[in-house]
């Protein structure tokens, strides 16, 4: 353990640069298929990292081993600054990980008091209603996020407000690090907007921050880095500053691009010297 | 206090419903988005009053609502049970055959072989759970649809009806005896029914009150105190005048009392407790419940056991009711009266909305109905169609409101 730490120390990472989750030789196999290979991924505090890729290139996979519902084959994860395993979702949220899906799993049928606090309500055998709705107005001040009532049904929610109530019920456990799976996927252009100023408030909040995404342009409006994931493996780090081309080079595959791969390369040896060996 | 200041105010979106007049258009605008409530059942139940009245002027004397809300109370604990299984999304098409069952069984272990009166009951509620459990079972385990699952229970558990009453097909049960005498003439003293009218809008009042002023301290907006007391005084003006009606023929019915204990409990733990939020959260997205870490299949099984037990518990006040457990206990409309019940009263097919009230509403809609029609010696046959058209009728609203709230994003 301390062994460790010393690693890290010699490796010159200050403590504040500590990642909050960093991933070393990640693999995952189902079976024959090898869906992730040797995954490296560090994020820090107040970091927002985008995690692209082609489809079947594993960010789903990646999403579904730091939530605790898959386990990785091999690597290690460390979660601020331990060695951990995420054994299923609670391990995850007990962590500080919290993840909003894709499909945001809300209860149509609830109010947004009720889906913020579902499975986690104060005082079971008389919910405290009325400490319920101030917290949620709380945690959706904080996103800054613009809902009329926290008394009506989801159902009556636009797109980018479920998914402001997605992100405001990940908040309760107040986590280290959150994951959005393609938190933009299914949102008109307002909506778009008003979820990538909610990742820019998390990452105010000192929130480290994954976001899986298919769009470019919302990736590089958003992301302080870019990480490129395909068939399994990585394929390169990004800054917003890369063009488009870059970025659909690293995707795709297409084209051989030796410039990108190599400085990728570089990136990923000065983020794991060190804590790799 | 001004209403810009109340945290839950803030948003200019909001209607405000400070004025009588916006909240009677806010009443409106829920209505037309298909947030229709107890509204149509209320409709419903004076219209059905009405032609029954006109058509035969004892239907609403004071003798003839004694004996529709004792007979109500009976199938409207099993429709409770129903209202439970609905709101997972999951059905028991088997109360009928279960509460046969239990009647059988209380009148063979306690007339027959002897047991104490109370055993026989406890052993009763106890064959209702575990008929529940088996539900919860197969279900959780081998995902077995629960409308199979009930509707094969339907048979299996009338056989072993049929099966421990033997030969003799009927016991009667001891006129006299604590259980019948509760069946059929035990009534509530006026003194104690004024009193627990009133009580009942003390409460009432109560307990809003301390709901608004812990809202006022935590400045959410909250109802004033003259809306809270009207209310209250509504309440038990409405009781109040219900207990004098009834009081001028036998009185209130001890069973009627348990029914609504019955119903105010299952409102409180489906409306505040975590247990009631986790089944409507089940109902309305299991996929999303599960996610939340609830249990759900822990959900199921509560929801069955309650629904058996709950299916149990009418079986025997029926037996008391008619002071016989019998071959015909639980079969015929039982079934489709309790499960028409919970639908009419406003508790969705579809899972995740509906409230223990609609088990009372409805059940009442149900007896009034078929008590009218008794009343005007129609025949059986007749009764059937007209049952069977009201239910049609509870589901087609059910389905149009559940439309008409997607549109309206309301579900």
């Amino acid at each position: 353990m301390s062994a460790a730490s010393d690693v890290a120390a010699d490796a010159g990472a200050a403590q504040a640069m500590t990642p909050v989750l960093s991933l070393r030789g990640v693999s995952k196999r189902f079976g024959a298929v090898s869906a992730l290979t040797d995954i490296e991924l560090d994020v820090h505090a107040g970091e927002v990292v985008a995690l692209v890729g082609d489809n079947g290139a594993g960010k789903s996979t990646l999403v579904k081993i730091l939530s605790g519902v898959h386990q990785p084959t091999a690597g290690t994860i460390r979660f601020a600054g331990q060695d951990v395993t995420v054994a299923d979702p609670a391990a995850a949220l007990a962590l500080g990980i919290a993840t909003v899906f894709q499909d945001l799993a809300l209860c149509e049928n609830l109010d947004v008091v009720g889906n913020v606090f579902l499975g986690r309500e104060l005082s079971p055998f008389a919910l405290d209603e009325v400490g319920m709705e101030l917290r949620t107005w709380t945690l959706l001040r904080q996103l800054s996020a613009r809902i009329p009532s926290v008394r009506v049904p989801i159902a009556s929610l636009s797109g980018g407000q479920r998914q402001t109530v997605a992100i405001a019920r990940s908040l309760l456990l107040e986590p280290r690090l959150i994951l959005l799976d393609e938190p933009t996927a299914a949102l008109g252009v307002a909506q778009t907007a008003e979820v990538l100023d909610l990742i820019e408030r998390l990452r105010e909040r000192g929130l480290a921050v994954i976001v899986i995404s298919h769009n470019m342009e919302d990736v590089r409006a958003v992301a302080d880095r870019i990480v490129v994931l395909r068939l399994g493996r990585n394929n390169g780090v990004f800054y917003p500053d890369a063009t488009n081309a870059e970025l659909v080079t690293a995707i795709t595959g297409a084209s051989e691009n030796a410039v990108s791969r190599r400085r990728a390369r570089h990136m990923d040896a000065a983020g794991t010297e060190g804590a790799g060996a | 206090m001004k209403a810009a200041e109340l945290i839950d105010r803030t948003d200019e979106r909001l209607h405000r419903s400070d004025s009588p007049v916006d909240t009677i258009r806010l009443f409106l605008d829920r209505i037309r988005s298909g947030e229709l409530g107890s509204l149509p059942v209320i409709v419903g139940l004076v219209l059905i009053c009405g032609v029954f009245e006109g058509l035969n002027s004892v239907f609403l004397s004071s003798g003839n609502l004694v004996n529709l809300l004792y007979d109500s109370s009976t199938i409207g604990v099993i429709s409770l049970g129903i209202v439970g299984i609905l709101m997972v999304g999951e059905i028991d098409l088997s109360v009928g055959s279960v509460s046969g069952f239990s009647s059988a069984l209380v009148g063979v272990l306690w007339v027959n072989m002897g047991w104490p009166v109370w055993a026989a009951i406890a052993a009763a509620i106890a064959c209702g759970a575990v008929i529940g459990l088996v539900y919860a079972f197969l279900f959780n385990r081998f995902s077995m649809p629960s409308f199979v699952s009930t509707l094969s229970g339907l048979l299996a558990i009338l056989g072993l009806q049929l099966y421990i009453l033997g030969d003799t097909g009927s016991i009667n049960l001891p006129y006299g005896s604590r259980l019948v005498t509760f069946g059929q003439s035990a009534f509530v003293p006026p003194p104690i029914a004024y009193a627990a009218a009133v009580l009942a809008g003390l409460a009432l009042f109560a307990t809003e009150l301390r709901t608004a002023r812990r809202r006022r301290g935590a400045d959410l907006s909250s109802r004033s105190v003259r809306s809270i007391a009207g209310r209250a005084l509504l309440l038990g003006a409405v009781l109040a005048a219900l207990v004098f009606y009834l009081d001028r023929d036998a009185g209130v019915p001890w069973m009627l009392c348990l029914f609504i204990a019955l119903v105010l409990l299952l409102n409180y733990t489906l409306t505040r407790t975590r247990w009631g939020r986790a089944m409507t959260a089940v109902g309305g997205n299991r996929e999303a419940a599960r996610r939340a870490g609830i249990n759900v299949a822990r959900a199921y099984t509560s929801a069955f056991v309650m629904c058996s037990v709950l299916a149990s518990i009418g079986g025997i006040l029926a037996s008391a009711r008619l002071a016989s457990a019998s071959q015909q206990a639980g079969t015929g409309d039982v079934n489709l009266d309790a499960i028409a019940a919970a639908v009419i009263g406003g508790t969705s097919l579809f899972g995740g909305r509906g409230s223990a009230y609609s088990a009372l509403l409805g059940i009442v809609v149900i007896q009034a109905i078929s008590n009218g029609l008794t009343l005007l010696d129609l025949s059986s046959s007749l009764r059937y169609m007209i049952t069977g058209s009201v239910l049609a009728i509870a589901v087609i609203v059910d389905s149009l409101t559940r439309r008409s709230r997607l549109s309206h994003g309301r579900a």
